[in-house]
C-alpha cells in the first residue's frame, strides 16, 4: 500500500516541529523565522506563530491548525480541542485551519485505523501545553515575578498576588522568544481541571455546511480549469489494446482526449481514457463515443456465482492450504469430544459509496512541480505516489488537504490523485478536476473481501468449550502494508480455548480489496460472534454468558507492534464492563414485546470495547424490523466531543445494520453488477432505530470511535433473528425468506 | 445557445446546451457548488433544489426544462424564514458527520416544512427518504426537522 511510510510514522512530534515567529503571508504556511523577525512582526502587529500548530493574533483571537484529514469523523474539531485544553484557549476565539500535507512540520496526517485519538492524545496536548508554558514565561518576564506564582484563565495570563493580566494576544511576540520547553516533560492539566475536553462541541465547519460554501474537494475552483473523466474497463485486471478518441473529441465542450498508460498498480494508476471538457458533464457524456478495445484475459470469466462455489467445495473438501494458528490439539479434542457444533458463514464483497464522488484536482506547473487540491485520507501517502509517478521529489508535490463527503476507508487509497497526475501532466498550466461518475465509483471500488467460514466447536461432557476449529477460505492478493482479507491469529477466544487451529485457503481473484470502515472486524464479528451464540445454545447458555465464562479470571494480554506503534492487549475486565452494562441497559432476560427478540454482539476492534443488543421483529411482508439498539462502549477514560462520539456511534450502527440487511457487491464477467444507489441500497431514514449509547469509562487513554461501534451490530442482529425465528442467518446480507 | 434561468431571484445566462442538468450548470457554469452531485439518477437527494417551492433533484432537470419557473438553492437558503430555522436545527442538534448531503437535506426538509408545518414523525421519514446520508446521521436530521416543527407550531398557537 502506498501509505506504508505514513502508518509506520511513529506519533512524536519533535521540536522540529516547533517554530518561532512568522508573520502569515496570506493565511498560508508559516514559515521558521529569527528572532528579529519576531519583534519586528508584533511591532506591526502581526500574528505571533508559537509553534506549527498555534498562531496567536494581537486581537487576542488564536488560530490552531488541524493537521488530519476531514472525512466527517469530526477531527478537524477534536484534534484543536486537544490544543485549546492544554493552551487554556478561550474557544470562542479559537479558530481551524486545516493544514496543508507536512510530514516534517505536522508528524504523521492519516485518517484511518481510528488512529488521530490514540496517536494524538498526548502530542496535542502537549503541544497546547508548551505554548502556554511560553506565554507564562513572558509574562514572569515582563512581570518580574516567578512563573510558578501565575495562573491562566481562558487566554489570559494572570498573576493573582498583585492582580495583573495579561492576554495572550499581549504576551504572544514576547512568549514566541521563550525557549520552547522539553514536550515530554511540560506540566499537564488535571483532567479535573478539562474545559473543553468533555464538552459536546459543534463541528467547526457546520455553519459552512448549512450554508452551502465551497468546501469540500470537487468544489474546488480555479481560474480556467477544465474538468476531466476517466474510461477504464469494467473488468479488473483489463489492458487497454487501443483506442479511438477522435469520436469524442468532436462532442461538445470536449477539450481533448488521450490514452493514459496504467503503471501495473491498480491502486495507483490502471489503463485508461481521459476525456477533458469545459463541464464535468459534458466529458462524462462524450466517454459514449469512445472505442476502447480491452484485453480481459482470463478475469472476464470471474464471478461471484463461482467463487461462492469454489470456497464451499473447499470447505467440504476439508483440506485448507494453510494452518496459520494452532495452539493444543485440537483434533484430540474433537475426536474425544462429548458434543460438535458445526456452522458456515458467508459474506459478500461491499463498496463503500462515500457521498462525495472520489475526485481530485491539479495544476501541473511549467517548472515540472504539482499543486494539488486532494480529498484523501492519506494526503501524505498520496503525496509519495504521485511524485514517484511524475519522477520528481515529493516537496515538488504541493497537496492541499480538502474536506472530504465521507472516506469509510475508500481514500486510504489515492487512485485518483495518480490518475488526475497523469492527465495534468499531459496538459501543463491548465488546472483539471478530475471527477468520477456514481458508476465509476460503485465500479471501480477496492472492495471489502467477501469470505467464508468453516466453524466447528468441541464441547466436552460437561458441556466446555474444549476445541475450535476454522477454515476460512479467502483470497489470495497483495495486501501490502494492511491485507484486509486476512483474520487476526489471536481471533478470540483463540488464547480462551485450549485447542484451536485456524486455516484458511486461498483463491486468486483480479478484484481489489482495501478497508472499509472496521476492515476484517465488519465480517469477522458477524462470523464469531454468531458461531458463539451457536455454541452457547448448545451449552444450554446465552452468548453474554459464554463471553463472560471465557474470559472468567482472565488478566490483560500484553501489548503488541501494531500499525503505529505499541498496541495495548485485549483487557479481559473492559469485555467484562460493556457485557455487563448493555445487559443492564437493554434488560437483558427480561420478557420483551410479543413478536419482537433480543440479540447480543460484542466485538474489540480499533482499541475500542462494544458490547450491543438489538431488538428486532418481522413485519407482515415478512422484513426485518429494527426497533432499538442499546450500546455500551469503553474506548478509555474520557470522551474528548460527546457529539462527534455520538454521532459516530449512531452512524457506525445504522452502517451496520445496512450491510446486514441489504448490501452487497457481486461480481459478474469479471466486473461489478451494481452500478449506482438504486441497485446498492444504503440504509435510508425509515430504517433508523432507537439507539442508545451508553460510555464506560476506564483508566485507559482514550481510543478512535470512527470504527469499533460497527462491528457488533451485525451478529446482534442475526442473533436476534435466531432469537426470533430458530433460524440461523449463515449468509449476509440477510435473505428474510431463509427465516421462516 | 444561451438558456435564461431565474435562481436565486436572478436572471441567469447559460451558456450550455439544454439537454445539460441543472445540476452541473450550477457546479461548474456558474459556480454554485453548494448543490452537490451524489449519483447522476436522482437516487439520493444531495442535488435537491427547488423549483417553484418543490424539492427536485437538479440532476434529472435539463436546463431547457426549467422555462418560467424558478430555482432556489441551498445558497439563498438562508433568505427565508423556515431555511434559516432549520439551518440554526442543524447546527443546534450537531447533526452532520461529512456534511456532503446536506444541502440536498435542508433543501428537501424545508419544502416539507413549507408544504406541512407540522409533520408527524412518519411524514417526515416519508419525504426525507429519497435523501441519502452515508453517514446516517438520520436520528439527527429527523430531530432537527421536529424540533423547527414544533417551534412553529408553538408560534402559531
Amino acid at each position: 500500500m502506498s501509505d506504508t511510510a505514513t502508518m509506520n510514522h511513529g506519533p512524536a512530534l519533535g521540536r522540529r516541529a516547533f517554530l518561532k515567529v512568522s508573520a502569515l503571508a496570506g493565511g498560508g504556511v508559516a514559515i521558521a523565522a529569527t528572532l528579529p523577525v519576531a519583534a519586528r512582526a508584533m511591532a506591526q502587529g502581526a500574528p505571533a506563530e508559537l509553534n506549527a500548530f498555534i498562531t496567536i493574533n494581537p486581537d487576542n483571537t488564536i488560530t490552531i491548525i488541524g493537521k488530519n484529514p476531514e472525512i466527517g469523523q469530526g477531527i478537524k474539531t477534536m484534534l484543536p480541542m486537544l490544543i485549546a485544553e492544554e493552551l487554556d484557549a478561550d474557544w470562542d476565539t479559537v479558530s481551524i485551519l486545516q493544514g496543508d500535507t507536512n510530514a516534517a512540520k505536522y508528524g504523521p496526517q492519516l485518517a484511518g485505523g481510528s488512529f488521530a485519538t490514540p496517536m494524538n492524545w498526548m502530542p496535542m496536548r502537549q503541544t497546547g501545553a508548551v505554548a502556554r508554558q511560553m506565554l507564562l514565561a513572558a509574562a514572569a518576564q515582563r512581570w518580574g515575578v516567578d512563573v510558578a506564582s501565575l495562573s491562566t484563565r481562558p487566554s489570559v495570563v494572570v498573576h493573582e498576588a498583585s492582580g495583573r493580566s495579561a492576554t495572550y494576544g499581549e504576551l504572544a511576540g514576547d512568549a514566541a522568544m521563550m525557549p520552547v520547553p522539553d514536550m515530554a516533560s511540560v506540566p499537564l492539566k488535571d483532567a479535573a481541571d478539562f474545559r473543553i475536553i468533555g464538552t459536546p462541541i459543534g463541528g467547526i465547519d457546520s455553519p459552512k455546511i448549512v450554508r452551502g460554501e465551497p468546501i469540500f474537494g470537487v468544489d474546488t475552483q480555479l481560474e480556467g480549469m477544465v474538468y476531466a473523466a476517466f474510461e477504464r474497463s469494467p473488468v479488473f485486471g483489463a489492458k487497454l489494446l487501443s483506442a479511438n478518441t477522435e469520436a469524442a473529441k468532436a462532442e461538445p465542450g470536449v477539450i481533448d482526449a488521450f490514452v493514459i498508460e496504467g503503471n501495473g498498480n491498480p491502486t495507483e494508476l490502471v489503463d485508461g481514457v481521459a476525456v477533458i471538457a469545459s463541464n464535468w458533464w459534458l466529458a462524462n457524456k462524450a466517454r459514449a463515443k469512445l472505442d476502447v478495445q480491452w484485453d480481459n484475459a482470463e478475469w472476464a470469466s470471474h464471478s461471484s456465482a463461482k467463487y461462492d462455489e469454489d470456497a464451499r467445495t473447499f470447505m467440504a473438501g476439508g483440506n485448507p492450504q494453510e494452518v496459520f494458528s494452532a495452539k493444543g490439539d485440537a483434533e484430540s479434542a474433537f475426536a474425544s469430544a462429548a458434543k460438535v457444533v458445526e456452522g458456515e458463514y458467508s459474506y459478500p464483497f461491499l463498496a463503500h459509496v462515500a457521498m462525495e464522488p472520489m475526485n481530485c484536482t491539479a495544476l501541473m506547473k511549467e517548472d515540472g512541480s504539482i499543486e494539488m487540491w486532494a480529498p484523501s485520507q492519506t494526503p501524505q501517502g498520496g503525496q509519495g505516489a504521485v511524485a514517484q509517478y511524475l519522477g520528481i521529489t515529493p516537496d515538488k508535490v504541493t497537496v492541499h488537504i480538502t474536506r472530504m463527503g465521507g472516506g469509510f476507508g475508500r481514500r486510504l487509497n489515492n487512485d485518483y490523485m495518480v490518475q488526475v497526475a497523469a492527465i495534468a501532466k499531459q496538459m501543463p498550466g491548465t488546472p483539471v478536476q478530475l471527477i468520477w461518475s456514481r458508476e465509476d465509483d460503485v465500479r471501480s471500488d477496492f472492495y471489502r473481501p467477501a469470505g467464508w467460514h468453516k466453524l466447528s466447536a468441541a464441547l466436552d461432557e460437561d458441556g466446555k468449550l474444549v476445541g475450535l476449529k476454522d477454515h476460512f477460505v479467502t483470497w489470495d492478493i497483495d495486501g501490502g502494508a494492511f491485507n484486509p482479507a486476512v483474520m487476526p491469529a489471536n481471533e478470540f477466544p483463540f488464547n480462551y480455548v485450549d485447542n484451536v487451529s485456524y486455516a484458511m485457503t486461498k483463491m486468486p481473484t483480479a478484484v481489489p480489496m482495501g478497508a472499509l470502515r472496521a476492515p476484517t472486524s465488519n465480517a469477522i464479528a458477524f462470523v464469531f460472534q454468531s458461531f458463539l451464540d451457536e455454541v452457547a445454545q448448545a451449552q444450554g447458555k446465552d452468548l453474554p454468558t459464554l463471553m463472560l465464562e471465557l474470559v472468567e479470571g482472565a488478566e490483560a494480554e500484553p501489548d503488541t507492534m501494531g500499525f503505529v506503534g505499541p498496541q495495548p492487549g485485549f483487557k479481559p475486565q473492559r469485555l467484562r464492563d460493556v457485557t455487563t452494562k448493555v445487559m443492564q441497559m437493554a434488560e437483558w432476560g427480561k420478557p420483551v414485546a410479543e413478536g419482537h427478540a433480543l440479540g447480543f454482539g460484542y466485538y474489540w476492534s480499533h482499541q475500542g470495547y462494544f458490547a450491543e443488543v438489538v431488538e428486532a421483529s418481522l413485519n407482515d411482508r415478512n422484513q426485518v424490523v429494527v426497533h432499538n439498539v442499546w450500546v455500551a462502549g469503553d474506548v478509555g477514560s474520557h470522551i474528548i466531543n460527546p457529539y462527534g462520539a455520538l454521532n459516530q456511534v449512531e452512524g457506525s450502527v445504522i452502517d451496520g445494520l445496512g450491510q446486514a440487511l441489504q448490501l452487497a457487491v457481486e461480481i459478474e464477467g469479471g466486473a461489478v453488477k451494481q452500478s449506482n444507489f438504486h441497485n446498492y441500497q444504503l440504509p435510508r431514514m425509515p430504517m433508523t432505530p432507537q439507539i442508545h449509547v451508553e460510555w464506560v469509562l476506564s483508566d485507559h487513554s482514550p481510543t478512535g470511535l470512527g470504527e469499533p461501534a460497527l462491528p457488533p451490530v451485525i451478529p446482534a442482529l442475526t442473533n436476534a433473528l435466531h432469537a426470533l425465528t430458530g433460524k440461523r442467518v449463515r449468509d449476509l446480507p440477510i435473505d428474510t425468506s431463509k427465516l421462516v | 445557445m444561451a438558456v435564461t434561468v431565474k435562481i436565486n431571484g436572478e436572471t441567469r445566462d447559460i451558456d450550455a446546451p439544454e439537454d445539460m442538468p441543472l445540476l452541473w450548470a450550477l457546479r461548474q457554469e456558474l459556480g454554485m457548488t453548494g448543490t452537490k452531485f451524489g449519483c447522476g439518477i436522482g437516487m439520493c437527494g444531495a442535488c435537491t433544489v427547488h423549483v417553484d417551492g418543490q424539492a427536485t433533484r437538479s440532476c434529472a432537470l435539463p436546463i431547457g426544462a426549467i422555462g418560467d419557473r424558478e430555482v432556489s438553492t441551498i445558497e439563498s437558503l438562508g433568505n427565508t424564514p423556515v431555511g434559516q430555522a432549520l439551518q440554526q436545527a442543524w447546527l443546534d442538534k450537531d447533526v452532520m458527520q461529512c456534511g456532503y448531503c446536506q444541502a440536498g437535506q435542508l433543501m428537501t426538509a424545508t419544502a416539507l416544512l413549507n408544504s406541512n408545518p407540522n409533520p408527524s414523525d412518519e411524514e417526515i421519514d416519508n419525504a426525507m427518504r429519497g435523501n441519502i446520508c452515508r453517514c446516517a446521521c438520520y436520528k439527527r436530521i429527523q430531530s432537527a426537522i421536529a424540533s423547527v416543527a414544533r417551534e412553529e407550531d408553538t408560534a402559531n398557537v
